[in-house]
Protein backbone atom coordinates (compact mmCIF):
# COMPACT_ATOMS: atom_id res chain seq x y z
CA UNK A 1 0.00 0.00 0.00
CA UNK A 2 1.61 3.08 -1.39
CA UNK A 3 1.31 6.67 0.55
CA UNK A 4 -0.24 9.37 -1.11
CA UNK A 5 1.85 12.56 -0.07
CA UNK A 6 -0.25 15.61 -0.26
CA UNK A 7 1.99 18.36 -0.49
CA UNK A 8 0.42 21.60 1.13
CA UNK A 9 0.90 24.65 -1.06
CA UNK A 10 2.77 27.64 -0.07
CA UNK A 11 0.71 30.36 0.15
CA UNK A 12 1.91 33.09 -2.75
CA UNK A 13 3.22 36.48 -2.11
CA UNK A 14 -0.31 38.26 -3.35
CA UNK A 15 -2.24 35.28 -1.08
CA UNK A 16 -0.01 36.39 1.47
CA UNK A 17 -1.02 40.05 1.79
CA UNK A 18 -4.64 39.11 2.49
CA UNK A 19 -6.22 42.23 0.84
CA UNK A 20 -6.35 40.84 -3.09
CA UNK A 21 -7.98 37.80 -1.40
CA UNK A 22 -10.18 39.44 0.18
CA UNK A 23 -11.08 41.66 -2.62
CA UNK A 24 -12.16 38.80 -4.34
CA UNK A 25 -14.14 37.49 -1.39
CA UNK A 26 -15.69 40.91 -1.54
CA UNK A 27 -16.54 39.98 -5.40
CA UNK A 28 -18.25 37.20 -4.66
CA UNK A 29 -20.72 38.37 -2.16
CA UNK A 30 -21.05 41.73 -4.23
CA UNK A 31 -22.22 39.64 -6.97
CA UNK A 32 -24.79 37.57 -5.22
CA UNK A 33 -26.13 41.27 -3.33
CA UNK A 34 -26.38 43.17 -7.11
CA UNK A 35 -27.69 40.03 -8.19
CA UNK A 36 -30.35 39.66 -5.95
CA UNK A 37 -30.87 43.03 -5.19
CA UNK A 38 -31.66 43.59 -8.87
CA UNK A 39 -33.96 40.65 -9.25
CA UNK A 40 -35.99 42.02 -6.19
CA UNK A 41 -36.52 45.36 -7.46
CA UNK A 42 -37.59 43.60 -11.15
CA UNK A 43 -39.95 41.21 -9.10
CA UNK A 44 -41.52 44.29 -7.44
CA UNK A 45 -42.37 45.88 -10.56
CA UNK A 46 -43.55 42.33 -11.89
CA UNK A 47 -40.75 41.53 -14.44
CA UNK A 48 -38.17 39.01 -14.41
CA UNK A 49 -40.33 36.75 -12.36
CA UNK A 50 -39.09 33.99 -14.04
CA UNK A 51 -35.54 34.28 -12.20
CA UNK A 52 -35.75 33.42 -8.58
CA UNK A 53 -33.77 36.07 -6.29
CA UNK A 54 -33.74 34.10 -3.07
CA UNK A 55 -33.26 30.09 -2.94
CA UNK A 56 -35.39 29.88 -0.11
CA UNK A 57 -39.26 29.32 -0.23
CA UNK A 58 -41.44 31.80 1.61
CA UNK A 59 -43.38 29.01 3.55
CA UNK A 60 -47.08 29.24 4.47
CA UNK A 61 -47.71 31.29 1.36
CA UNK A 62 -45.43 29.90 -1.05
CA UNK A 63 -45.00 25.28 -0.53
CA UNK A 64 -42.37 23.68 -2.03
CA UNK A 65 -43.05 21.96 -5.23
CA UNK A 66 -43.03 18.39 -3.62
CA UNK A 67 -41.80 14.73 -5.46
CA UNK A 68 -44.29 12.53 -7.61
CA UNK A 69 -42.94 10.01 -4.86
CA UNK A 70 -43.24 11.72 -1.42
CA UNK A 71 -45.17 10.59 1.20
CA UNK A 72 -47.01 12.84 2.51
CA UNK A 73 -50.71 12.92 4.77
CA UNK A 74 -52.69 9.63 3.99
CA UNK A 75 -55.71 9.62 2.00
CA UNK A 76 -58.55 6.80 1.43
CA UNK A 77 -59.37 6.40 -2.05
CA UNK A 78 -63.30 6.59 -3.04
CA UNK A 79 -65.20 4.49 -5.58
CA UNK A 80 -67.35 6.47 -8.08
CA UNK A 81 -70.68 6.23 -5.49
CA UNK A 82 -68.74 7.64 -3.03
CA UNK A 83 -67.52 4.40 -0.79
CA UNK A 84 -64.25 3.86 0.39
CA UNK A 85 -62.56 1.19 -1.80
CA UNK A 86 -61.24 -0.48 1.15
CA UNK A 87 -62.10 -3.55 1.57
CA UNK A 88 -61.34 -3.93 5.21
CA UNK A 89 -58.20 -7.09 4.40
CA UNK A 90 -56.57 -5.47 7.77
CA UNK A 91 -52.93 -5.94 5.19
CA UNK A 92 -51.94 -2.10 6.62
CA UNK A 93 -53.31 -2.32 9.88
CA UNK A 94 -50.80 -5.94 10.00
CA UNK A 95 -47.75 -4.63 8.21
CA UNK A 96 -47.82 -1.16 9.88
CA UNK A 97 -44.30 -1.31 12.10
CA UNK A 98 -46.25 1.63 14.13
CA UNK A 99 -49.45 -0.03 14.98
CA UNK A 100 -51.11 3.49 14.11
CA UNK A 101 -53.90 1.96 11.78
CA UNK A 102 -56.92 0.50 13.47
CA UNK A 103 -59.30 -1.08 11.15
CA UNK A 104 -62.83 -2.22 12.51
CA UNK A 105 -64.16 -4.50 9.37
CA UNK A 106 -67.96 -4.77 8.72
CA UNK A 107 -69.64 -7.07 6.50
CA UNK A 108 -70.83 -4.98 3.23
CA UNK A 109 -74.39 -5.26 1.91
CA UNK A 110 -73.11 -6.01 -1.36
CA UNK A 111 -72.29 -9.46 -1.70
CA UNK A 112 -69.51 -9.02 -4.14
CA UNK A 113 -67.80 -7.15 -1.64
CA UNK A 114 -66.82 -8.78 1.12
CA UNK A 115 -66.14 -6.65 3.72
CA UNK A 116 -66.00 -3.08 4.20
CA UNK A 117 -64.41 -0.72 7.23
CA UNK A 118 -66.80 0.72 9.59
CA UNK A 119 -63.73 2.05 11.56
CA UNK A 120 -60.87 3.51 9.70
CA UNK A 121 -58.25 5.37 12.12
CA UNK A 122 -55.10 6.78 12.05
CA UNK A 123 -53.13 8.15 14.69
CA UNK A 124 -50.31 10.72 12.65
CA UNK A 125 -48.82 11.40 16.05
CA UNK A 126 -47.65 7.80 15.90
CA UNK A 127 -47.26 7.04 12.24
CA UNK A 128 -43.89 6.69 10.96
CA UNK A 129 -44.53 7.66 7.05
CA UNK A 130 -42.87 4.51 6.14
CA UNK A 131 -45.45 3.80 3.45
CA UNK A 132 -45.82 0.23 3.97
CA UNK A 133 -49.34 0.22 3.79
CA UNK A 134 -49.67 2.28 0.87
CA UNK A 135 -47.60 -1.26 -0.64
CA UNK A 136 -49.23 -3.81 1.10
CA UNK A 137 -52.82 -2.43 0.15
CA UNK A 138 -54.39 -4.90 -2.66
CA UNK A 139 -56.77 -2.35 -3.94
CA UNK A 140 -55.14 0.50 -3.94
CA UNK A 141 -57.49 2.13 -1.15
CA UNK A 142 -54.61 3.99 0.67
CA UNK A 143 -52.57 6.62 -0.81
CA UNK A 144 -50.02 9.21 0.37
CA UNK A 145 -50.26 11.62 -2.13
CA UNK A 146 -52.22 14.31 -0.83
CA UNK A 147 -49.82 16.84 -0.46
CA UNK A 148 -50.36 18.09 2.91
CA UNK A 149 -47.62 18.71 5.03
CA UNK A 150 -49.15 21.02 8.03
CA UNK A 151 -49.77 18.30 10.43
CA UNK A 152 -49.68 20.49 13.81
CA UNK A 153 -52.17 20.02 16.03
CA UNK A 154 -52.44 21.45 19.93
CA UNK A 155 -53.65 17.90 21.18
CA UNK A 156 -53.00 13.99 20.62
CA UNK A 157 -56.55 13.61 19.83
CA UNK A 158 -56.43 15.96 17.21
CA UNK A 159 -53.44 14.08 15.32
CA UNK A 160 -56.20 11.12 15.04
CA UNK A 161 -58.16 10.98 11.78
CA UNK A 162 -60.83 9.21 11.35
CA UNK A 163 -62.31 7.87 8.24
CA UNK A 164 -64.08 11.19 7.52
CA UNK A 165 -60.77 12.67 6.87
CA UNK A 166 -59.29 10.08 4.98
CA UNK A 167 -61.47 10.06 2.79
CA UNK A 168 -61.64 13.95 2.02
CA UNK A 169 -58.24 15.22 2.58
CA UNK A 170 -59.86 18.84 2.18
CA UNK A 171 -61.44 18.14 5.10
CA UNK A 172 -60.64 19.22 8.76
CA UNK A 173 -61.74 18.93 12.10
CA UNK A 174 -64.03 20.03 13.22
CA UNK A 175 -66.46 18.27 11.40
CA UNK A 176 -70.44 19.02 11.92
CA UNK A 177 -71.77 15.96 12.46
CA UNK A 178 -71.03 12.59 10.14
CA UNK A 179 -71.96 12.94 6.64
CA UNK A 180 -70.89 9.15 5.07
CA UNK A 181 -73.79 7.64 3.66
CA UNK A 182 -72.61 4.44 4.51
CA UNK A 183 -73.33 3.20 8.59
CA UNK A 184 -69.82 4.23 10.45
CA UNK A 185 -68.27 4.25 13.78
CA UNK A 186 -66.67 7.35 14.11
CA UNK A 187 -65.92 9.58 16.55
CA UNK A 188 -68.44 12.69 15.40
CA UNK A 189 -71.96 9.76 16.60
CA UNK A 190 -69.42 8.85 20.08
CA UNK A 191 -68.66 5.35 18.58
CA UNK A 192 -72.43 4.43 17.96
CA UNK A 193 -73.14 3.30 13.99
CA UNK A 194 -74.91 6.32 12.04
CA UNK A 195 -77.57 4.92 9.81
CA UNK A 196 -78.38 1.05 9.57
CA UNK A 197 -78.34 -1.50 7.03
CA UNK A 198 -81.61 -0.72 6.15
CA UNK A 199 -81.14 2.63 5.01
CA UNK A 200 -77.76 1.23 3.08
CA UNK A 201 -80.09 -1.64 1.74
CA UNK A 202 -82.75 0.75 0.31
CA UNK A 203 -79.92 3.05 -1.28
CA UNK B 1 -25.40 83.78 24.11
CA UNK B 2 -28.68 82.10 24.77
CA UNK B 3 -28.65 81.75 20.90
CA UNK B 4 -25.44 80.09 20.26
CA UNK B 5 -26.52 77.45 22.88
CA UNK B 6 -29.07 77.12 21.32
CA UNK B 7 -28.15 76.34 18.04
CA UNK B 8 -25.32 73.69 19.68
CA UNK B 9 -28.25 71.92 21.26
CA UNK B 10 -30.41 71.60 17.99
CA UNK B 11 -27.09 70.52 16.28
CA UNK B 12 -26.64 67.68 19.00
CA UNK B 13 -29.95 66.59 18.93
CA UNK B 14 -29.67 66.23 15.31
CA UNK B 15 -26.59 64.35 15.58
CA UNK B 16 -28.17 62.54 18.10
CA UNK B 17 -30.74 61.84 16.32
CA UNK B 18 -29.60 60.89 12.60
CA UNK B 19 -26.75 58.54 14.29
CA UNK B 20 -29.10 56.82 16.63
CA UNK B 21 -31.53 56.24 13.72
CA UNK B 22 -29.51 55.17 11.45
CA UNK B 23 -27.56 52.85 14.09
CA UNK B 24 -31.50 51.29 14.02
CA UNK B 25 -31.57 50.87 10.52
CA UNK B 26 -28.30 49.00 10.97
CA UNK B 27 -30.46 46.26 12.17
CA UNK B 28 -32.43 46.05 9.37
CA UNK B 29 -29.52 46.61 6.73
CA UNK B 30 -27.54 43.33 8.78
CA UNK B 31 -30.65 41.25 8.43
CA UNK B 32 -31.31 42.28 4.66
CA UNK B 33 -27.51 42.56 3.25
CA UNK B 34 -26.84 39.68 4.41
CA UNK B 35 -29.63 37.75 3.05
CA UNK B 36 -29.39 39.36 -0.21
CA UNK B 37 -25.62 37.91 0.27
CA UNK B 38 -26.63 34.89 0.66
CA UNK B 39 -29.74 34.46 -1.71
CA UNK B 40 -32.48 34.53 1.07
CA UNK B 41 -35.11 36.86 1.72
CA UNK B 42 -34.43 37.89 5.25
CA UNK B 43 -36.82 39.35 8.05
CA UNK B 44 -40.17 39.85 6.87
CA UNK B 45 -42.81 38.99 9.37
CA UNK B 46 -42.97 41.99 11.69
CA UNK B 47 -46.47 43.24 10.63
CA UNK B 48 -48.05 47.15 11.46
CA UNK B 49 -51.86 46.82 9.64
CA UNK B 50 -50.95 44.21 7.49
CA UNK B 51 -47.79 46.73 6.24
CA UNK B 52 -44.78 44.59 6.23
CA UNK B 53 -42.61 47.45 4.66
CA UNK B 54 -40.03 45.07 3.61
CA UNK B 55 -38.97 44.13 7.13
CA UNK B 56 -38.17 47.57 8.64
CA UNK B 57 -40.42 46.97 11.49
CA UNK B 58 -38.42 44.44 13.05
CA UNK B 59 -36.15 46.88 14.54
CA UNK B 60 -38.78 48.12 16.57
CA UNK B 61 -40.06 44.65 17.59
CA UNK B 62 -36.69 44.27 18.71
CA UNK B 63 -36.89 47.13 20.66
CA UNK B 64 -39.90 46.33 22.15
CA UNK B 65 -38.81 42.86 23.48
CA UNK B 66 -35.16 44.50 24.76
CA UNK B 67 -37.05 46.71 26.37
CA UNK B 68 -39.59 44.00 28.13
CA UNK B 69 -37.35 41.61 29.09
CA UNK B 70 -36.13 40.34 32.17
CA UNK B 71 -33.60 42.56 33.08
CA UNK B 72 -30.81 39.44 34.90
CA UNK B 73 -28.11 40.38 37.24
CA UNK B 74 -26.30 37.11 38.19
CA UNK B 75 -25.29 36.65 41.54
CA UNK B 76 -22.39 37.66 43.05
CA UNK B 77 -21.76 39.85 40.27
CA UNK B 78 -20.77 43.82 41.29
CA UNK B 79 -23.92 44.96 40.37
CA UNK B 80 -22.93 49.28 40.36
CA UNK B 81 -20.61 47.89 37.43
CA UNK B 82 -22.60 45.29 35.91
CA UNK B 83 -25.25 48.56 35.25
CA UNK B 84 -22.83 51.12 34.30
CA UNK B 85 -20.95 49.28 31.98
CA UNK B 86 -23.13 48.96 28.79
CA UNK B 87 -24.02 52.77 29.88
CA UNK B 88 -20.23 53.63 29.57
CA UNK B 89 -20.10 51.96 25.94
CA UNK B 90 -22.92 54.18 24.56
CA UNK B 91 -22.08 56.97 26.42
CA UNK B 92 -18.57 57.11 24.70
CA UNK B 93 -19.34 55.79 21.65
CA UNK B 94 -21.91 58.57 20.91
CA UNK B 95 -20.27 61.32 22.63
CA UNK B 96 -17.01 60.83 19.97
CA UNK B 97 -19.70 62.21 17.09
CA UNK B 98 -19.66 65.39 18.69
CA UNK B 99 -16.34 66.31 16.67
CA UNK B 100 -17.86 64.65 13.20
CA UNK B 101 -18.30 67.75 11.12
CA UNK B 102 -21.24 66.88 8.37
CA UNK B 103 -21.31 70.39 6.76
CA UNK B 104 -19.55 73.19 5.77
CA UNK B 105 -20.35 76.70 7.57
CA UNK B 106 -24.34 77.21 7.23
CA UNK B 107 -24.56 81.19 6.90
CA UNK B 108 -27.94 82.64 7.82
CA UNK B 109 -28.36 85.91 7.85
CA UNK B 110 -25.35 87.13 10.53
CA UNK B 111 -25.05 83.81 11.76
CA UNK B 112 -22.09 81.24 10.55
CA UNK B 113 -22.74 78.19 11.87
CA UNK B 114 -20.56 75.41 12.05
CA UNK B 115 -22.54 71.92 11.23
CA UNK B 116 -20.34 70.49 14.10
CA UNK B 117 -21.19 69.93 17.49
CA UNK B 118 -17.90 71.09 18.93
CA UNK B 119 -15.60 72.33 16.80
CA UNK B 120 -12.40 71.25 18.85
CA UNK B 121 -8.33 71.94 17.95
CA UNK B 122 -7.32 68.34 18.85
CA UNK B 123 -10.85 67.11 17.50
CA UNK B 124 -8.79 64.20 16.08
CA UNK B 125 -7.32 63.09 19.70
CA UNK B 126 -10.64 63.65 21.27
CA UNK B 127 -12.45 61.00 18.67
CA UNK B 128 -9.50 58.87 19.56
CA UNK B 129 -9.50 58.93 23.20
CA UNK B 130 -13.47 58.66 23.31
CA UNK B 131 -13.03 55.08 20.83
CA UNK B 132 -10.60 54.04 23.56
CA UNK B 133 -12.75 54.76 26.42
CA UNK B 134 -15.27 52.69 24.81
CA UNK B 135 -13.28 49.39 26.02
CA UNK B 136 -13.72 50.60 29.22
CA UNK B 137 -17.44 49.48 29.03
CA UNK B 138 -16.08 46.21 27.78
CA UNK B 139 -13.29 45.49 30.22
CA UNK B 140 -16.19 46.12 33.40
CA UNK B 141 -19.10 44.36 31.44
CA UNK B 142 -16.16 41.41 31.65
CA UNK B 143 -15.16 42.00 35.04
CA UNK B 144 -18.52 42.92 36.89
CA UNK B 145 -20.28 39.64 35.19
CA UNK B 146 -18.06 37.34 37.66
CA UNK B 147 -18.25 34.80 34.56
CA UNK B 148 -15.17 33.33 33.07
CA UNK B 149 -16.17 33.68 30.18
CA UNK B 150 -17.71 37.30 30.12
CA UNK B 151 -13.80 38.00 31.67
CA UNK B 152 -12.23 36.24 28.81
CA UNK B 153 -14.38 38.35 26.44
CA UNK B 154 -13.46 41.81 28.16
CA UNK B 155 -9.58 40.69 27.70
CA UNK B 156 -9.51 39.59 24.80
CA UNK B 157 -11.26 43.02 24.00
CA UNK B 158 -8.60 45.26 25.69
CA UNK B 159 -5.57 43.43 24.00
CA UNK B 160 -7.16 43.70 20.84
CA UNK B 161 -8.12 47.55 21.17
CA UNK B 162 -4.42 47.82 22.62
CA UNK B 163 -2.83 46.17 19.49
CA UNK B 164 -5.12 48.07 17.10
CA UNK B 165 -5.45 51.48 18.56
CA UNK B 166 -1.72 51.60 18.08
CA UNK B 167 -1.72 51.14 14.20
CA UNK B 168 -4.78 52.99 14.14
CA UNK B 169 -3.14 55.81 15.79
CA UNK B 170 0.27 55.85 13.44
CA UNK B 171 -1.44 55.26 10.01
CA UNK B 172 -3.76 58.35 11.12
CA UNK B 173 -0.38 60.20 11.67
CA UNK B 174 0.28 60.62 8.03
CA UNK B 175 -3.27 62.13 7.17
CA UNK B 176 -2.31 64.27 10.20
CA UNK B 177 1.70 65.24 8.75
CA UNK B 178 0.15 66.03 5.10
CA UNK B 179 -2.65 67.85 6.19
CA UNK B 180 -0.97 69.48 8.86
CA UNK B 181 -3.85 69.76 11.16
CA UNK B 182 -5.72 67.73 13.66
CA UNK B 183 -8.83 69.96 13.43
CA UNK B 184 -11.36 67.74 11.74
CA UNK B 185 -13.11 70.74 10.00
CA UNK B 186 -10.05 72.11 9.12
CA UNK B 187 -8.63 68.43 7.47
CA UNK B 188 -11.76 68.53 5.86
CA UNK B 189 -11.33 71.89 4.02
CA UNK B 190 -7.69 71.03 3.36
CA UNK B 191 -9.12 67.93 1.40
CA UNK B 192 -10.87 70.43 -1.11
CA UNK B 193 -8.12 71.21 -3.23
CA UNK B 194 -7.79 69.48 -6.94
CA UNK B 195 -3.88 68.41 -8.03
CA UNK B 196 -3.90 69.33 -11.67
CA UNK B 197 -7.72 71.00 -11.38
CA UNK B 198 -8.86 67.06 -12.21
CA UNK B 199 -7.78 64.90 -9.08
CA UNK B 200 -9.30 65.88 -5.31
CA UNK B 201 -6.22 66.05 -3.01
CA UNK B 202 -8.02 63.95 -0.62
CA UNK B 203 -6.70 61.13 1.88
CA UNK B 204 -7.21 58.45 -0.18
CA UNK B 205 -4.88 60.08 -2.80
CA UNK B 206 -2.56 61.36 -0.21
CA UNK B 207 -2.45 58.33 2.00
CA UNK B 208 -3.58 55.42 0.29
CA UNK B 209 -1.60 53.10 2.14
CA UNK B 210 -2.91 54.96 5.60
CA UNK B 211 -6.25 54.14 4.54
CA UNK B 212 -6.10 50.39 3.84
CA UNK B 213 -4.65 50.03 7.36
CA UNK B 214 -6.96 52.41 8.92
CA UNK B 215 -10.00 50.35 7.65
CA UNK B 216 -8.47 47.35 9.21
CA UNK B 217 -7.55 48.52 12.34
CA UNK B 218 -10.68 50.54 12.46
CA UNK B 219 -12.87 47.06 12.19
CA UNK B 220 -10.76 45.21 14.57
CA UNK B 221 -11.91 48.59 16.81
CA UNK B 222 -16.09 48.19 15.90
CA UNK B 223 -15.20 44.02 17.44
CA UNK B 224 -17.25 42.71 14.76
CA UNK B 225 -16.12 40.36 11.74
CA UNK B 226 -13.64 39.26 11.02
CA UNK B 227 -12.12 40.63 14.47
CA UNK B 228 -14.81 40.04 16.83
CA UNK B 229 -13.01 37.76 19.23
CA UNK B 230 -14.25 39.83 22.05
CA UNK B 231 -18.02 38.62 21.30
CA UNK B 232 -17.01 34.74 19.10
CA UNK B 233 -20.43 33.71 19.72
CA UNK B 234 -19.35 29.93 18.89
CA UNK B 235 -16.45 29.92 21.68
CA UNK B 236 -16.77 32.24 24.30
CA UNK B 237 -19.90 34.28 23.68
CA UNK B 238 -18.16 37.29 25.07
CA UNK B 239 -18.30 40.31 27.89
CA UNK B 240 -21.85 40.14 27.10
CA UNK B 241 -23.37 36.90 28.46
CA UNK B 242 -24.15 37.62 31.22
CA UNK B 243 -26.43 40.34 30.02
CA UNK B 244 -30.14 40.39 28.73
CA UNK B 245 -32.90 42.88 27.90
CA UNK B 246 -31.84 46.49 26.85
CA UNK B 247 -28.49 46.26 28.46
CA UNK B 248 -27.71 43.78 26.14
CA UNK B 249 -29.37 45.78 23.77
CA UNK B 250 -27.00 48.63 24.58
CA UNK B 251 -23.76 47.07 23.56
CA UNK B 252 -25.24 45.74 20.39
CA UNK B 253 -26.26 49.27 19.38
CA UNK B 254 -22.68 50.47 20.58
CA UNK B 255 -21.19 47.89 17.95
CA UNK B 256 -23.52 49.37 15.57
CA UNK B 257 -22.61 53.35 16.44
CA UNK B 258 -18.76 52.04 16.43
CA UNK B 259 -19.31 51.15 13.33
CA UNK B 260 -20.84 54.41 11.68
CA UNK B 261 -18.12 56.52 13.83
CA UNK B 262 -15.63 54.33 11.73
CA UNK B 263 -17.70 54.73 9.00
CA UNK B 264 -17.65 58.67 9.52
CA UNK B 265 -13.77 59.10 10.81
CA UNK B 266 -12.67 56.85 7.20
CA UNK B 267 -14.81 59.40 5.30
CA UNK B 268 -13.62 62.49 7.38
CA UNK B 269 -10.30 61.74 7.13
CA UNK B 270 -9.93 59.65 3.46
CA UNK B 271 -12.38 60.62 1.72
CA UNK B 272 -12.67 64.65 1.84
CA UNK B 273 -15.75 64.39 4.49
CA UNK B 274 -18.66 67.06 3.23
CA UNK B 275 -16.38 67.76 -0.03
CA UNK B 276 -18.23 67.28 -3.29
CA UNK B 277 -15.48 66.62 -5.91
CA UNK B 278 -15.52 70.35 -8.22
CA UNK B 279 -17.34 72.02 -5.67
CA UNK B 280 -16.47 75.22 -4.39
CA UNK B 281 -18.02 77.48 -1.51
CA UNK B 282 -18.93 79.80 -4.75
CA UNK B 283 -19.82 76.77 -6.95
CA UNK B 284 -18.68 73.92 -9.57
CA UNK B 285 -15.51 74.88 -11.36
CA UNK B 286 -14.55 72.24 -13.77
CA UNK B 287 -11.18 71.97 -14.50
CA UNK B 288 -12.60 72.01 -18.63
CA UNK B 289 -14.05 75.87 -17.40
CA UNK B 290 -17.54 75.43 -16.91
CA UNK B 291 -18.96 76.98 -13.77
CA UNK B 292 -22.13 76.45 -12.48
CA UNK B 293 -22.95 78.91 -9.21
CA UNK B 294 -24.90 77.74 -6.19
CA UNK B 295 -26.64 79.96 -2.95
CA UNK B 296 -24.59 78.92 0.01
CA UNK B 297 -27.48 77.10 1.29
CA UNK B 298 -27.75 74.15 -1.81
CA UNK B 299 -24.16 74.13 -1.39
CA UNK B 300 -24.08 73.01 2.71
CA UNK B 301 -27.06 70.59 1.64
CA UNK B 302 -24.76 69.08 -1.28
CA UNK B 303 -22.05 68.96 1.35
CA UNK B 304 -24.07 66.95 3.67
CA UNK B 305 -25.64 64.82 1.27
CA UNK B 306 -21.73 64.25 0.50
CA UNK B 307 -20.86 63.51 3.22
CA UNK B 308 -23.84 61.11 4.31
CA UNK B 309 -23.91 59.42 0.88
CA UNK B 310 -20.21 58.42 1.70
CA UNK B 311 -21.06 57.22 5.21
CA UNK B 312 -23.33 54.99 3.77
CA UNK B 313 -21.12 53.68 1.16
CA UNK B 314 -18.72 52.70 3.86
CA UNK B 315 -21.66 51.02 6.07
CA UNK B 316 -22.68 48.93 3.68
CA UNK B 317 -18.67 48.10 2.85
CA UNK B 318 -18.27 47.14 6.36
CA UNK B 319 -21.23 45.04 6.64
CA UNK B 320 -20.22 43.30 3.32
CA UNK B 321 -16.73 42.92 4.74
CA UNK B 322 -18.53 41.31 7.94
CA UNK B 323 -20.56 39.24 5.89
CA UNK B 324 -17.64 38.07 3.88
CA UNK B 325 -14.62 37.15 5.78
CA UNK B 326 -14.12 34.07 8.78
CA UNK B 327 -13.46 35.15 11.79
CA UNK B 328 -9.51 35.20 12.80
CA UNK B 329 -7.78 32.70 15.07
CA UNK B 330 -6.25 35.19 18.21
CA UNK B 331 -2.29 34.68 17.12
CA UNK B 332 -3.46 35.65 13.76
CA UNK B 333 -5.02 38.49 15.13
CA UNK B 334 -2.35 39.62 16.83
CA UNK B 335 0.56 38.99 14.57
CA UNK B 336 -1.67 40.61 11.61
CA UNK B 337 -1.39 43.79 14.35
CA UNK B 338 1.62 44.16 15.86
CA UNK B 339 4.22 42.46 12.79
CA UNK B 340 2.07 43.19 10.01
CA UNK B 341 -0.47 46.50 10.27
CA UNK B 342 1.80 48.48 12.62
CA UNK B 343 5.05 48.10 10.97
CA UNK B 344 3.74 48.72 7.68
CA UNK B 345 1.99 52.17 9.47
CA UNK B 346 5.34 52.83 10.84
CA UNK B 347 7.08 52.95 7.48
CA UNK B 348 4.79 54.91 5.85
CA UNK B 349 4.73 57.28 8.43
CA UNK B 350 8.65 57.45 7.59
CA UNK B 351 8.37 57.55 3.66
CA UNK B 352 5.46 60.10 4.43
CA UNK B 353 7.88 62.25 6.45
CA UNK B 354 10.19 62.47 3.94
CA UNK B 355 8.16 62.87 1.07
CA UNK B 356 7.40 66.15 2.36
CA UNK B 357 10.94 67.04 3.54
CA UNK B 358 11.82 66.81 -0.38
CA UNK B 359 8.52 69.11 -0.95
CA UNK B 360 9.17 71.91 1.76
CA UNK B 361 12.94 72.16 0.07
CA UNK B 362 11.42 71.46 -3.60
CA UNK B 363 9.03 74.93 -3.07
CA UNK B 364 10.22 76.73 0.43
Amino acid sequence: MTVKVVERRELTFWENLYLPQIISGLRITSRHFFRNLFLHIAHLFGRLKHIRAAATYQYPEELRPLMSRYRSRHRLTVRDDGSPRCVGCMLCETVCPAKCITIVPGEHPDPHVEKYPVRFDIDLGVCVYCGYCVEACPEDAIRMDTGILDLAAYSREAMQLDIHELMDPGLRKPLGECSLEFPHKCSLTDGEMKGSWESVDEA
Amino acid sequence: MIEALLIKLALAGLVLFAVLNFAGLHTWVERKQSALIQDRIGANRAPILGFRMLGLFHGIADAIKMFTKEDIVPTGANKTLHTLAPFFSVFFALVAFAAIPFGDRLVWGDLVIDLQVANINAALLYVFAMLSMGVYGVILAGFASRNNYAIMGGLRATAQMISYEIALGVAVLGVIMVYGTMNLADLVRAQGHMIGGWIPLWGIVTQPLAFFIFVTAALAETKRLPFDLPEGESEIIGYFVEYSGMKFGMFFLTDFLETIMVACLATTLFFGGWQVPFLSPEGFQFPWGAEILVSNLVYVLLGVTSFTFKVIVFSWLFMQIRWTLPRFRYDQLMSLGWKGLFPVAVVNVVVTALVLMFFAEASP
